[in-house]
Protein backbone atom coordinates (compact mmCIF):
# COMPACT_ATOMS: atom_id res chain seq x y z
CA UNK A 1 0.00 0.00 0.00
CA UNK A 2 1.19 3.54 -0.84
CA UNK A 3 1.86 5.43 2.15
CA UNK A 4 -0.05 8.58 3.30
CA UNK A 5 3.13 10.54 3.74
CA UNK A 6 3.55 9.38 -0.51
CA UNK A 7 0.16 10.66 -1.02
CA UNK A 8 0.28 13.87 0.14
CA UNK A 9 3.98 14.39 -1.35
CA UNK A 10 2.26 13.38 -4.87
CA UNK A 11 -0.98 15.65 -3.79
CA UNK A 12 1.54 18.96 -3.12
CA UNK A 13 3.63 18.39 -6.21
CA UNK A 14 -0.17 18.81 -8.27
CA UNK A 15 -0.98 21.95 -5.97
CA UNK A 16 -4.33 19.66 -4.61
CA UNK A 17 -5.67 20.26 -1.49
CA UNK A 18 -6.88 16.53 -0.14
CA UNK A 19 -8.68 16.01 3.13
CA UNK A 20 -7.71 13.30 5.55
CA UNK A 21 -10.78 11.13 4.14
CA UNK A 22 -9.91 11.73 0.58
CA UNK A 23 -5.87 10.89 1.84
CA UNK A 24 -7.34 7.72 2.93
CA UNK A 25 -9.00 6.97 -0.31
CA UNK A 26 -6.24 8.02 -2.28
CA UNK A 27 -4.15 5.48 -0.82
CA UNK A 28 -6.35 2.36 -1.18
CA UNK A 29 -7.36 3.53 -4.62
CA UNK A 30 -3.53 4.37 -5.86
CA UNK A 31 -2.33 0.88 -4.53
CA UNK A 32 -4.53 -0.83 -6.90
CA UNK A 33 -4.15 0.87 -10.11
CA UNK A 34 -0.48 0.82 -9.68
CA UNK A 35 -0.20 -2.57 -8.75
CA UNK A 36 -2.40 -2.43 -12.12
CA UNK A 37 0.02 -1.09 -14.47
CA UNK A 38 2.36 -3.78 -13.03
CA UNK A 39 1.10 -5.68 -15.88
CA UNK A 40 3.48 -3.57 -18.26
CA UNK A 41 6.59 -5.61 -16.79
CA UNK A 42 5.14 -8.29 -19.21
CA UNK A 43 5.00 -6.46 -22.09
CA UNK A 44 7.82 -7.26 -24.79
CA UNK A 45 10.75 -4.04 -24.96
CA UNK A 46 10.15 -2.29 -28.19
CA UNK A 47 11.96 0.30 -29.66
CA UNK A 48 9.61 3.43 -30.49
CA UNK A 49 9.99 4.68 -33.58
CA UNK A 50 8.81 8.67 -34.67
CA UNK A 51 6.51 7.85 -37.28
CA UNK A 52 6.03 9.78 -40.61
CA UNK A 53 2.58 10.74 -39.79
CA UNK A 54 3.39 12.07 -36.56
CA UNK A 55 6.01 14.60 -37.53
CA UNK A 56 3.76 15.96 -40.94
CA UNK A 57 1.79 18.13 -37.90
CA UNK A 58 4.82 20.78 -38.00
CA UNK A 59 3.44 24.20 -39.58
CA UNK A 60 5.53 26.30 -41.66
CA UNK A 61 6.62 29.07 -39.60
CA UNK A 62 4.42 32.36 -40.44
CA UNK A 63 2.41 34.16 -38.48
CA UNK A 64 -1.18 33.80 -39.09
CA UNK A 65 -3.54 36.26 -37.43
CA UNK A 66 -5.59 35.17 -34.57
CA UNK A 67 -8.99 36.32 -33.00
CA UNK A 68 -9.17 39.12 -30.49
CA UNK A 69 -10.71 38.13 -27.96
CA UNK A 70 -8.42 39.57 -25.31
CA UNK A 71 -10.94 41.82 -23.02
CA UNK A 72 -13.11 38.57 -22.57
CA UNK A 73 -10.80 36.25 -21.49
CA UNK A 74 -9.58 39.41 -19.09
CA UNK A 75 -13.61 39.13 -17.91
CA UNK A 76 -13.23 35.59 -17.34
CA UNK A 77 -10.88 36.12 -14.61
CA UNK A 78 -11.61 36.07 -11.01
CA UNK A 79 -9.46 39.27 -9.80
CA UNK A 80 -8.54 41.70 -12.34
CA UNK A 81 -8.08 45.31 -12.21
CA UNK A 82 -7.37 47.97 -15.02
CA UNK A 83 -7.02 45.28 -17.66
CA UNK A 84 -4.81 42.94 -15.77
CA UNK A 85 -4.92 39.75 -13.54
CA UNK A 86 -4.52 39.95 -10.53
CA UNK A 87 -2.48 37.46 -8.62
CA UNK A 88 -1.18 37.23 -5.24
CA UNK A 89 2.21 38.50 -4.26
CA UNK A 90 4.64 35.18 -5.04
CA UNK A 91 7.20 36.95 -2.41
CA UNK B 1 -48.11 16.06 -37.71
CA UNK B 2 -46.21 12.71 -36.83
CA UNK B 3 -43.84 12.89 -34.26
CA UNK B 4 -41.06 15.04 -35.90
CA UNK B 5 -38.33 14.00 -33.07
CA UNK B 6 -38.25 10.55 -34.42
CA UNK B 7 -36.81 11.68 -38.12
CA UNK B 8 -33.46 11.28 -38.48
CA UNK B 9 -31.26 14.05 -40.38
CA UNK B 10 -32.19 12.69 -43.78
CA UNK B 11 -35.77 12.56 -43.26
CA UNK B 12 -35.98 16.19 -41.25
CA UNK B 13 -34.23 17.50 -44.36
CA UNK B 14 -36.67 15.77 -46.51
CA UNK B 15 -39.60 17.61 -44.99
CA UNK B 16 -37.94 21.06 -44.34
CA UNK B 17 -36.98 21.17 -48.28
CA UNK B 18 -41.12 19.93 -48.81
CA UNK B 19 -42.18 22.53 -46.81
CA UNK B 20 -43.90 19.90 -44.16
CA UNK B 21 -42.59 21.77 -41.16
CA UNK B 22 -40.52 24.35 -40.19
CA UNK B 23 -36.90 24.71 -38.02
CA UNK B 24 -39.69 26.42 -35.72
CA UNK B 25 -41.56 23.46 -35.53
CA UNK B 26 -38.97 21.09 -35.44
CA UNK B 27 -36.64 23.02 -32.25
CA UNK B 28 -40.32 23.40 -30.31
CA UNK B 29 -40.93 19.42 -30.63
CA UNK B 30 -37.52 18.48 -29.49
CA UNK B 31 -37.96 21.53 -26.58
CA UNK B 32 -40.97 19.62 -25.39
CA UNK B 33 -39.23 16.51 -25.14
CA UNK B 34 -36.77 17.91 -23.13
CA UNK B 35 -39.05 19.48 -20.62
CA UNK B 36 -40.90 16.20 -20.78
CA UNK B 37 -38.33 13.56 -20.42
CA UNK B 38 -35.22 15.17 -19.14
CA UNK B 39 -35.92 15.40 -15.41
CA UNK B 40 -35.68 12.02 -15.21
CA UNK B 41 -32.91 11.48 -17.67
CA UNK B 42 -30.77 14.52 -16.99
CA UNK B 43 -28.86 14.45 -20.14
CA UNK B 44 -28.51 18.53 -20.43
CA UNK B 45 -26.87 20.47 -18.17
CA UNK B 46 -27.46 23.61 -19.69
CA UNK B 47 -30.86 24.26 -22.51
CA UNK B 48 -31.03 27.32 -24.48
CA UNK B 49 -34.31 27.95 -25.18
CA UNK B 50 -34.37 31.23 -26.59
CA UNK B 51 -31.20 31.05 -28.39
CA UNK B 52 -32.57 27.77 -30.19
CA UNK B 53 -35.44 29.25 -31.07
CA UNK B 54 -34.04 32.34 -32.86
CA UNK B 55 -31.27 29.75 -34.56
CA UNK B 56 -34.31 28.15 -35.80
CA UNK B 57 -36.17 31.30 -37.19
CA UNK B 58 -32.85 32.11 -38.91
CA UNK B 59 -32.86 28.70 -40.79
CA UNK B 60 -36.19 29.07 -41.61
CA UNK B 61 -35.28 31.97 -43.62
CA UNK B 62 -32.54 30.50 -45.23
CA UNK B 63 -34.93 27.41 -46.00
CA UNK B 64 -37.42 29.30 -47.97
CA UNK B 65 -34.51 30.49 -49.97
CA UNK B 66 -34.21 26.98 -51.21
CA UNK B 67 -30.40 26.98 -51.08
CA UNK B 68 -29.68 25.32 -47.92
CA UNK B 69 -27.64 22.45 -46.38
CA UNK B 70 -28.58 18.96 -44.47
CA UNK B 71 -28.01 20.03 -41.47
CA UNK B 72 -29.84 23.76 -41.66
CA UNK B 73 -32.37 24.12 -39.15
CA UNK B 74 -31.82 21.02 -37.71
CA UNK B 75 -31.43 20.62 -33.81
CA UNK B 76 -28.44 19.45 -32.07
CA UNK B 77 -26.93 19.18 -28.79
CA UNK B 78 -23.26 19.67 -27.96
CA UNK B 79 -21.48 17.83 -25.02
CA UNK B 80 -20.32 20.60 -22.17
CA UNK B 81 -16.47 20.29 -22.98
CA UNK B 82 -17.21 21.58 -25.95
CA UNK B 83 -17.20 25.87 -26.61
CA UNK B 84 -20.26 27.26 -28.14
CA UNK B 85 -19.22 31.52 -27.63
CA UNK B 86 -21.78 33.11 -24.67
CA UNK B 87 -23.39 30.13 -23.47
CA UNK B 88 -21.84 28.39 -20.08
CA UNK B 89 -19.48 25.75 -20.44
CA UNK B 90 -19.21 23.55 -17.28
CA UNK B 91 -17.22 20.26 -18.24
CA UNK B 92 -19.37 19.29 -15.81
CA UNK B 93 -17.36 20.30 -12.96
CA UNK B 94 -17.53 22.76 -10.03
CA UNK B 95 -14.63 24.52 -11.30
CA UNK B 96 -16.18 25.50 -14.28
CA UNK B 97 -19.90 25.61 -12.68
CA UNK B 98 -20.16 29.41 -13.79
CA UNK B 99 -17.71 29.48 -17.12
CA UNK B 100 -19.01 31.45 -20.07
CA UNK B 101 -17.49 30.57 -23.29
CA UNK B 102 -15.75 32.98 -24.64
CA UNK B 103 -15.43 31.70 -28.09
CA UNK B 104 -17.21 29.00 -29.99
CA UNK B 105 -15.35 25.67 -30.94
CA UNK B 106 -14.46 25.20 -34.56
CA UNK B 107 -16.70 22.32 -35.34
CA UNK B 108 -19.44 24.30 -33.65
CA UNK B 109 -18.61 27.05 -35.84
CA UNK B 110 -19.03 25.09 -38.60
CA UNK B 111 -22.05 23.47 -37.71
CA UNK B 112 -23.14 27.36 -37.10
CA UNK B 113 -21.89 28.23 -40.45
CA UNK B 114 -24.29 25.87 -42.12
CA UNK B 115 -27.23 26.82 -40.12
CA UNK B 116 -26.98 24.44 -36.94
CA UNK B 117 -29.79 25.17 -34.09
CA UNK B 118 -27.94 24.36 -30.68
CA UNK B 119 -30.90 22.93 -28.39
CA UNK B 120 -28.16 23.39 -25.39
CA UNK B 121 -24.80 21.61 -23.72
CA UNK B 122 -25.33 17.98 -22.53
CA UNK B 123 -23.47 16.35 -19.65
CA UNK B 124 -21.20 13.92 -19.00
CA UNK B 125 -18.09 12.57 -16.46
CA UNK B 126 -16.11 15.60 -15.26
CA UNK B 127 -13.40 16.73 -17.76
CA UNK B 128 -14.94 13.48 -19.78
CA UNK B 129 -13.13 11.09 -17.30
CA UNK B 130 -14.97 8.03 -16.67
CA UNK B 131 -17.16 5.37 -18.79
CA UNK B 132 -20.60 6.32 -17.04
CA UNK B 133 -21.37 9.99 -16.54
CA UNK B 134 -22.00 9.13 -12.91
CA UNK B 135 -18.90 11.38 -12.40
CA UNK B 136 -20.76 14.26 -13.16
CA UNK B 137 -20.57 16.91 -10.86
CA UNK B 138 -24.47 17.94 -11.67
CA UNK B 139 -25.96 13.62 -11.16
CA UNK B 140 -25.47 11.41 -13.68
CA UNK B 141 -27.05 10.83 -17.02
CA UNK B 142 -29.73 7.75 -16.91
CA UNK B 143 -30.15 5.15 -19.58
CA UNK B 144 -33.79 5.95 -21.36
CA UNK B 145 -33.70 2.42 -21.86
CA UNK B 146 -33.33 1.12 -18.72
CA UNK B 147 -33.65 4.08 -15.82
CA UNK B 148 -31.67 2.37 -13.34
CA UNK B 149 -28.28 2.09 -15.27
CA UNK B 150 -25.70 4.57 -16.73
CA UNK B 151 -26.37 5.57 -20.15
CA UNK B 152 -22.47 5.36 -20.80
CA UNK B 153 -19.90 7.62 -20.75
CA UNK B 154 -18.03 10.21 -21.03
CA UNK B 155 -20.55 11.65 -23.63
CA UNK B 156 -23.64 10.10 -21.68
CA UNK B 157 -25.89 13.19 -21.77
CA UNK B 158 -25.37 13.55 -25.84
CA UNK B 159 -26.04 9.68 -25.79
CA UNK B 160 -29.28 9.69 -24.30
CA UNK B 161 -30.52 12.81 -25.71
CA UNK B 162 -30.54 11.43 -28.88
CA UNK B 163 -31.74 8.05 -28.09
CA UNK B 164 -34.27 9.32 -26.13
CA UNK B 165 -35.28 12.26 -28.95
CA UNK B 166 -34.19 15.40 -27.26
CA UNK B 167 -31.60 16.04 -30.04
CA UNK B 168 -31.29 14.83 -33.42
CA UNK B 169 -27.62 14.26 -33.06
CA UNK B 170 -25.00 15.49 -31.24
CA UNK B 171 -21.45 16.33 -31.03
CA UNK B 172 -19.25 14.39 -28.04
CA UNK B 173 -15.32 13.60 -27.47
CA UNK B 174 -14.10 10.55 -27.50
CA UNK B 175 -10.76 10.02 -25.63
CA UNK B 176 -10.78 6.34 -24.47
CA UNK B 177 -14.41 5.04 -25.17
CA UNK B 178 -15.98 8.50 -24.45
CA UNK B 179 -18.22 8.53 -27.65
CA UNK B 180 -18.35 4.56 -28.91
CA UNK B 181 -19.26 3.76 -25.02
CA UNK B 182 -22.20 5.32 -24.33
CA UNK B 183 -22.93 4.85 -28.31
CA UNK B 184 -23.48 1.32 -27.46
CA UNK B 185 -25.16 1.70 -23.97
CA UNK B 186 -27.75 4.22 -25.36
CA UNK B 187 -28.48 2.07 -28.75
CA UNK B 188 -27.52 5.26 -31.33
CA UNK B 189 -24.72 5.27 -33.69
CA UNK B 190 -21.29 6.80 -32.64
CA UNK B 191 -17.74 7.85 -34.44
CA UNK B 192 -14.79 7.90 -32.91
CA UNK B 193 -12.80 9.80 -35.72
CA UNK B 194 -9.30 9.47 -37.00
CA UNK B 195 -6.75 11.35 -34.51
CA UNK B 196 -6.30 14.62 -36.80
CA UNK B 197 -9.59 14.50 -38.57
CA UNK B 198 -11.63 16.80 -36.53
CA UNK B 199 -10.16 19.74 -35.23
CA UNK B 200 -10.12 20.22 -31.27
CA UNK B 201 -9.83 23.56 -31.07
CA UNK B 202 -12.62 24.69 -28.37
CA UNK B 203 -12.70 21.31 -27.21
CA UNK B 204 -11.97 21.35 -23.20
CA UNK B 205 -8.21 18.98 -23.28
CA UNK B 206 -8.16 16.12 -21.64
CA UNK B 207 -5.29 13.78 -22.78
CA UNK B 208 -3.87 15.73 -26.01
CA UNK B 209 -2.72 12.85 -27.59
CA UNK B 210 -5.69 11.43 -27.91
CA UNK B 211 -8.99 13.48 -27.65
CA UNK B 212 -11.09 13.55 -30.67
CA UNK B 213 -14.46 15.32 -31.33
CA UNK B 214 -17.01 12.96 -33.02
CA UNK B 215 -21.13 12.61 -33.91
CA UNK B 216 -23.26 10.50 -32.13
CA UNK B 217 -26.39 10.02 -34.25
CA UNK B 218 -29.38 7.87 -34.67
CA UNK B 219 -27.93 5.92 -37.78
CA UNK B 220 -24.93 6.02 -39.93
CA UNK B 221 -25.98 7.86 -42.91
CA UNK B 222 -26.24 10.82 -40.77
CA UNK B 223 -22.94 10.37 -38.46
CA UNK B 224 -21.64 10.77 -42.43
CA UNK B 225 -23.28 14.04 -42.76
CA UNK B 226 -21.99 15.67 -39.66
CA UNK B 227 -18.59 14.75 -40.07
CA UNK B 228 -18.14 15.68 -43.39
CA UNK B 229 -19.39 19.12 -41.77
CA UNK B 230 -16.62 18.95 -38.69
CA UNK B 231 -13.88 17.45 -40.00
CA UNK B 232 -11.06 18.81 -42.19
CA UNK B 233 -7.85 20.99 -41.63
CA UNK B 234 -8.05 24.49 -39.01
CA UNK B 235 -5.51 26.59 -38.53
CA UNK B 236 -6.56 26.81 -34.99
CA UNK B 237 -5.28 23.28 -33.98
CA UNK B 238 -1.89 22.32 -35.40
CA UNK B 239 -2.87 18.60 -34.92
CA UNK B 240 -5.84 18.78 -37.21
CA UNK B 241 -4.79 17.07 -40.86
CA UNK B 242 -5.53 17.83 -44.52
CA UNK B 243 -8.37 15.82 -44.65
CA UNK B 244 -11.23 15.77 -46.94
CA UNK B 245 -13.81 13.80 -46.24
CA UNK B 246 -14.77 11.68 -49.40
CA UNK B 247 -18.15 9.44 -49.69
CA UNK B 248 -16.83 5.64 -50.47
CA UNK B 249 -18.97 2.79 -50.96
CA UNK B 250 -17.31 -1.11 -49.66
CA UNK B 251 -17.95 -4.16 -51.29
CA UNK B 252 -19.71 -6.51 -48.59
CA UNK B 253 -19.18 -8.99 -51.13
CA UNK B 254 -15.25 -10.23 -50.79
CA UNK B 255 -14.78 -7.84 -47.38
CA UNK B 256 -12.08 -9.18 -45.30
CA UNK B 257 -13.78 -8.71 -41.55
CA UNK B 258 -10.30 -9.07 -39.16
CA UNK B 259 -12.22 -10.58 -35.36
CA UNK B 260 -9.61 -10.31 -32.60
CA UNK B 261 -9.14 -12.92 -30.61
CA UNK B 262 -8.78 -10.66 -27.49
CA UNK B 263 -11.72 -9.29 -27.82
CA UNK B 264 -13.99 -12.39 -27.55
CA UNK B 265 -12.00 -13.58 -24.32
CA UNK B 266 -13.43 -14.96 -20.67
CA UNK B 267 -14.60 -11.56 -19.83
CA UNK B 268 -16.90 -11.46 -22.68
CA UNK B 269 -20.48 -11.54 -21.49
CA UNK B 270 -22.08 -14.61 -23.61
CA UNK B 271 -25.22 -12.87 -24.32
CA UNK B 272 -23.20 -9.90 -25.66
CA UNK B 273 -21.00 -12.41 -27.92
CA UNK B 274 -23.94 -14.05 -29.19
CA UNK B 275 -25.73 -10.49 -30.42
CA UNK B 276 -21.74 -9.87 -31.66
CA UNK B 277 -21.46 -12.76 -33.70
CA UNK B 278 -24.85 -13.36 -34.86
CA UNK B 279 -24.11 -9.02 -36.10
CA UNK B 280 -21.23 -10.10 -38.35
CA UNK B 281 -23.21 -13.06 -39.21
CA UNK B 282 -24.73 -10.90 -41.41
CA UNK B 283 -22.10 -9.30 -43.15
CA UNK B 284 -20.93 -12.84 -44.04
CA UNK B 285 -23.96 -13.78 -45.70
CA UNK B 286 -23.64 -10.68 -48.01
CA UNK B 287 -20.57 -12.57 -48.70
CA UNK B 288 -18.08 -11.18 -46.61
CA UNK B 289 -14.61 -13.55 -45.10
CA UNK B 290 -14.15 -13.23 -41.57
CA UNK B 291 -10.64 -13.83 -40.61
CA UNK B 292 -9.00 -14.53 -36.97
CA UNK B 293 -6.47 -11.85 -36.18
CA UNK B 294 -4.09 -11.81 -33.01
CA UNK B 295 -3.93 -8.31 -31.57
CA UNK B 296 -1.06 -9.06 -28.47
CA UNK B 297 -0.77 -5.39 -27.44
CA UNK B 298 -4.50 -5.31 -26.47
CA UNK B 299 -3.26 -7.33 -23.18
CA UNK B 300 -1.25 -3.74 -22.06
CA UNK B 301 -3.49 -1.55 -23.68
CA UNK B 302 -5.66 -0.86 -20.81
CA UNK B 303 -2.78 -0.42 -18.30
CA UNK B 304 -0.99 1.84 -21.06
CA UNK B 305 -3.99 4.01 -21.59
CA UNK B 306 -4.24 4.24 -17.79
CA UNK B 307 -0.81 5.52 -17.60
CA UNK B 308 -0.77 8.27 -20.66
CA UNK B 309 -4.38 9.91 -20.19
CA UNK B 310 -3.51 10.81 -16.72
CA UNK B 311 -0.37 11.92 -17.21
CA UNK B 312 -1.54 14.41 -19.74
CA UNK B 313 -4.58 15.04 -18.11
CA UNK B 314 -3.01 16.24 -15.01
CA UNK B 315 -0.71 18.49 -17.53
CA UNK B 316 -3.82 19.81 -18.75
CA UNK B 317 -5.27 20.59 -15.67
CA UNK B 318 -2.82 22.46 -14.00
CA UNK B 319 -4.59 25.81 -15.89
CA UNK B 320 -7.25 25.48 -13.13
CA UNK B 321 -5.41 27.18 -11.01
CA UNK B 322 -8.13 29.77 -9.65
CA UNK B 323 -6.67 32.67 -11.32
CA UNK B 324 -7.34 32.86 -15.26
CA UNK B 325 -10.64 31.77 -14.78
CA UNK B 326 -13.18 29.29 -13.26
CA UNK B 327 -13.51 28.95 -9.18
CA UNK B 328 -11.17 31.14 -6.91
CA UNK B 329 -10.80 30.32 -3.57
CA UNK B 330 -9.41 32.75 -1.52
CA UNK B 331 -6.37 31.77 0.59
CA UNK B 332 -3.50 33.58 2.42
CA UNK B 333 -0.82 33.44 -0.10
CA UNK B 334 -0.47 32.10 -3.77
CA UNK B 335 -0.36 28.47 -2.75
CA UNK B 336 -2.83 28.40 -0.86
CA UNK B 337 -5.22 29.53 -3.86
CA UNK B 338 -3.94 26.89 -5.50
CA UNK B 339 -5.05 24.36 -2.84
CA UNK B 340 -8.22 25.28 -2.26
CA UNK B 341 -9.15 26.32 -5.80
CA UNK B 342 -8.23 22.70 -7.17
CA UNK B 343 -9.29 21.42 -4.01
CA UNK B 344 -12.59 22.47 -4.12
CA UNK B 345 -13.43 22.80 -7.31
CA UNK B 346 -12.36 19.36 -8.64
CA UNK B 347 -14.63 15.85 -8.27
CA UNK B 348 -12.83 12.57 -6.90
CA UNK B 349 -12.13 10.94 -10.27
CA UNK B 350 -10.26 14.22 -11.37
CA UNK B 351 -8.14 14.54 -8.40
CA UNK B 352 -7.49 10.84 -8.84
CA UNK B 353 -6.49 11.58 -12.75
CA UNK B 354 -4.34 13.85 -11.32
CA UNK B 355 -2.65 12.26 -9.03
CA UNK B 356 -1.80 9.07 -11.27
CA UNK B 357 -0.69 11.60 -13.60
CA UNK B 358 1.63 13.39 -11.41
CA UNK B 359 2.94 10.35 -9.79
CA UNK B 360 3.75 8.35 -12.93
CA UNK B 361 5.31 11.68 -14.27
CA UNK B 362 6.97 12.01 -11.10
CA UNK B 363 11.07 11.53 -10.88
CA UNK B 364 11.90 7.90 -10.35
CA UNK B 365 9.09 6.36 -11.84
CA UNK B 366 8.74 7.99 -15.23
CA UNK B 367 10.82 5.41 -17.13
CA UNK B 368 8.82 2.25 -15.38
CA UNK B 369 5.26 3.84 -16.20
CA UNK B 370 5.63 6.56 -18.85
CA UNK B 371 8.37 5.46 -20.93
CA UNK B 372 6.76 2.08 -20.69
CA UNK B 373 3.73 3.37 -21.64
CA UNK B 374 4.80 4.99 -24.47
CA UNK B 375 6.59 1.26 -26.17
CA UNK B 376 3.33 -0.30 -25.60
CA UNK B 377 1.61 2.82 -27.48
CA UNK B 378 4.15 1.67 -30.29
CA UNK B 379 3.21 -1.92 -30.02
CA UNK B 380 -0.41 -1.62 -30.52
CA UNK B 381 0.24 0.72 -33.51
CA UNK B 382 2.08 -1.82 -34.85
CA UNK B 383 -0.43 -4.65 -34.46
CA UNK B 384 -3.16 -2.44 -35.86
CA UNK B 385 -0.73 -1.99 -38.90
CA UNK B 386 -0.04 -5.67 -39.57
CA UNK B 387 -3.95 -6.22 -39.23
CA UNK B 388 -4.86 -3.67 -41.46
CA UNK B 389 -2.22 -5.29 -43.95
CA UNK B 390 -4.36 -8.66 -43.60
CA UNK B 391 -7.99 -7.30 -43.37
CA UNK B 392 -9.95 -4.85 -44.60
CA UNK B 393 -12.04 -3.62 -41.33
CA UNK B 394 -11.88 -5.07 -37.85
CA UNK B 395 -14.78 -5.82 -35.80
CA UNK B 396 -15.74 -6.69 -31.60
CA UNK B 397 -17.79 -5.58 -28.98
CA UNK B 398 -17.22 -2.02 -28.00
CA UNK B 399 -17.80 -2.81 -24.80
CA UNK B 400 -18.06 -6.40 -22.64
CA UNK B 401 -21.45 -6.29 -21.24
CA UNK B 402 -24.34 -3.79 -22.03
CA UNK B 403 -25.25 -0.86 -19.99
CA UNK B 404 -24.26 -1.39 -15.96
CA UNK B 405 -26.36 -0.33 -12.45
CA UNK B 406 -26.20 2.89 -11.78
CA UNK B 407 -23.45 3.00 -8.68
CA UNK B 408 -22.24 -0.42 -9.44
CA UNK B 409 -19.06 0.22 -9.92
CA UNK B 410 -18.50 4.34 -9.00
CA UNK B 411 -16.52 3.13 -6.13
CA UNK B 412 -14.61 1.03 -7.60
CA UNK B 413 -12.74 3.06 -10.07
CA UNK B 414 -10.22 0.46 -11.37
CA UNK B 415 -13.83 -1.93 -12.27
CA UNK B 416 -14.69 1.41 -14.04
CA UNK B 417 -11.50 1.67 -15.95
CA UNK B 418 -11.99 -2.06 -17.09
CA UNK B 419 -14.88 -0.95 -19.30
CA UNK B 420 -12.86 0.81 -21.58
CA UNK B 421 -10.56 -2.36 -22.32
CA UNK B 422 -11.95 -2.87 -26.16
CA UNK B 423 -12.62 0.59 -26.63
CA UNK B 424 -8.98 2.25 -25.91
CA UNK B 425 -6.49 0.34 -28.46
CA UNK B 426 -8.26 1.99 -30.96
CA UNK B 427 -7.40 5.79 -29.33
CA UNK B 428 -3.87 5.10 -28.47
CA UNK B 429 -3.46 3.57 -32.37
CA UNK B 430 -5.09 7.08 -33.39
CA UNK B 431 -7.69 5.07 -35.77
CA UNK B 432 -11.29 5.72 -36.36
CA UNK B 433 -13.91 3.38 -34.59
CA UNK B 434 -17.71 3.26 -34.74
CA UNK B 435 -20.11 1.86 -32.65
CA UNK B 436 -23.33 0.44 -34.54
CA UNK B 437 -26.37 -0.94 -32.25
CA UNK B 438 -26.82 -4.29 -33.38
CA UNK B 439 -29.29 -6.00 -31.13
CA UNK B 440 -30.41 -6.16 -27.58
CA UNK B 441 -30.35 -8.12 -24.58
CA UNK B 442 -34.12 -7.50 -23.29
CA UNK B 443 -33.88 -3.76 -23.19
CA UNK B 444 -30.49 -3.05 -23.10
CA UNK B 445 -28.88 -2.64 -26.78
CA UNK B 446 -25.40 -4.01 -27.84
CA UNK B 447 -23.29 -2.04 -30.21
CA UNK B 448 -20.52 -3.69 -32.41
CA UNK B 449 -17.46 -1.82 -32.62
CA UNK B 450 -16.28 -1.11 -36.50
CA UNK B 451 -12.60 -0.21 -36.23
CA UNK B 452 -11.28 1.33 -39.54
CA UNK B 453 -7.46 2.22 -40.63
CA UNK B 454 -6.51 6.27 -40.48
CA UNK B 455 -8.49 8.84 -42.07
CA UNK B 456 -11.20 5.39 -43.68
CA UNK B 457 -14.00 6.78 -42.13
CA UNK B 458 -15.81 6.25 -45.21
CA UNK B 459 -14.97 2.67 -45.38
CA UNK B 460 -16.25 2.22 -41.87
CA UNK B 461 -19.59 4.13 -42.38
CA UNK B 462 -20.39 2.37 -45.83
CA UNK B 463 -20.15 -1.27 -44.01
CA UNK B 464 -22.69 0.37 -41.18
CA UNK B 465 -24.97 1.38 -43.36
CA UNK B 466 -24.76 -2.00 -45.28
CA UNK B 467 -25.96 -3.75 -42.03
CA UNK B 468 -29.62 -4.69 -41.96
Amino acid sequence: MISKEEVEHIAKLARLELTSEEVKKMQKDLSEILDYFNLLKKAPKIKIRSTKSEIRNLRKDEVIPSYDIKDKLIAAAPDKKDGYIKVKAIL
Amino acid sequence: MSDLTKLTIVQAHEGLKKKEFTSVDLTKAYLENIKKFDKEINAFLFVDEKGALEQAKVADVKIKSENFGMLCGIPCAIKDNILVENLKCTAASKMLENYVATYDATVVKRLKDKGAVILGKTNLDEFAFGSSCENSAFGPTKNPHDKTRVAGGSSGGSAAAVAANMACYALGSDTGCSIRLPASFCGIVGLKTTYGAVSRYGLIASASSIDQIGPLAKNAEDAEIILEVISGKDNMDATSADFVYKEGKVNIKGLKIGLPKEYFGAGLDKDVEKVIRAAIKKFQDQGAEVIEIGMPSFEFALACYYIIQPAEASANLARFDGIKYGLSVAGEDLLDVYLKSKGHGFGPETKRRIMIGTYTLSSGYYDSYYKKAQEVREMVKQDFKKAFEKVNIIMGPVVPYPAFKIGEKFDDPLSMYLADINTVPVNLAGVPGLSLPVGKIGKLPVGLQIIGNHFQENKILSVATQWF
